[in-house]
């Protein structure tokens, strides 16, 4: 059966998906792709749909779904590379993926999921030295 | 096929005519990469070839999960000096009891009806819906260059 790879990089994993894909492809790329998550600890994965051509309502569905479930999973995924007339086309048609973070190409979604993966400090910003570590009253 | 007509029919206008079956996932794949190939023949920009593709894989998908598989058709009308492509997507399935609801926005998430009806019409320049409980249900959409 034809499956779409999963790779493993650092505490992430990369999808891309590059065939135009048909619905069981889809829902068993949904279904790897949960296993892989659990299988690995992955705290991130990152798909590339570049190469797709068109992103009708059921693979806005999937993506849509793939992001709820990693989420449930511990794990942030982002969407990165669709083209310009598949976004355009995917609005008209009705689905605006609430909930699904994009970003423009793949060097863009690292960023966020380095920066996702990144422990946070109290305070959310980085660590500059100076900061007392209790003011006293 | 001449017409002395001033404004013929766009059925009277010269055009191939081409059937697909749809009856498994990947006969939905196959449809969109012929609606693909006959929008660029046609001329289509690639934003309107992405919109008609995309309408005739949510009609393709519906035919198949809802209607238990049906038939595409594909051909290039010309009409007027202008090309275009017409899709007609049709099944012999179950019908759909309330046209109107299904084309209404967020009726199809509640699951059931044809998923996608109201986002495809948007996509297209022309649609056309029928449908006939226990009878089937027939979607002709047109998409044309500009």
């Amino acid at each position: 059966m034809e499956r779409i790879p999963i790779l493993k990089l650092g505490k992430s994993l990369f999808v891309t998906v590059q065939v135009d894909i048909d619905d069981r492809l889809a829902t068993t790329l949904q279904d790897d792709l949960m296993q892989r998550i659990v299988d690995t600890g992955a705290k991130g994965v990152l798909i590339d749909i570049s190469s797709m051509e068109l992103v009708d309502s059921f693979m806005g569905r999937m993506l849509a779904g793939i992001a709820s479930m990693s989420r449930i999973l511990d794990a942030e995924v982002v969407v990165v590379g669709m083209a310009p007339v598949v976004a355009i086309t995917l609005v008209e048609l009705g689905l605006s993926l609430p909930g699904v973070r994009m970003a423009l190409n793949v060097e863009r979604g690292m960023a966020i999921l380095d920066q996702a993966l990144t422990p946070l400090r109290v305070g959310g910003e980085p660590d500059d030295g100076d900061d007392l570590p209790y003011a006293p009253t | 096929m001449a017409t002395t007509s001033p404004t013929p029919p766009p059925d009277a206008s010269e055009h191939q005519l081409t059937l697909f079956p749809i009856v498994c996932d990947d006969d939905v794949v196959q449809f969109r990469h012929q609606v693909r190939a006959a929008a660029v023949a046609a001329g289509l920009r690639l934003i309107d070839q992405t919109k008609l593709v995309t309408a005739a894989s949510e009609l393709a998908r519906n035919a198949l999960e809802h209607g238990g598989g049906g038939l595409g058709e594909i051909s290039t009308p010309r009409t007027a000096g202008r090309t275009g492509v017409r899709l007609i997507v049709e099944d012999d399935g179950p019908g759909i009891p309330d046209v109107a609801l299904a084309l209404t926005d967020g009726a199809s998430r509640a699951g059931g009806m044809g998923m996608g009806l109201p986002g495809a019409r948007r996509l297209v320049d022309a649609f056309e819906l029928w449908s006939e409980v226990g009878v089937g249900t027939c979607v002709t959409v047109e998409k044309w260059a500009r």
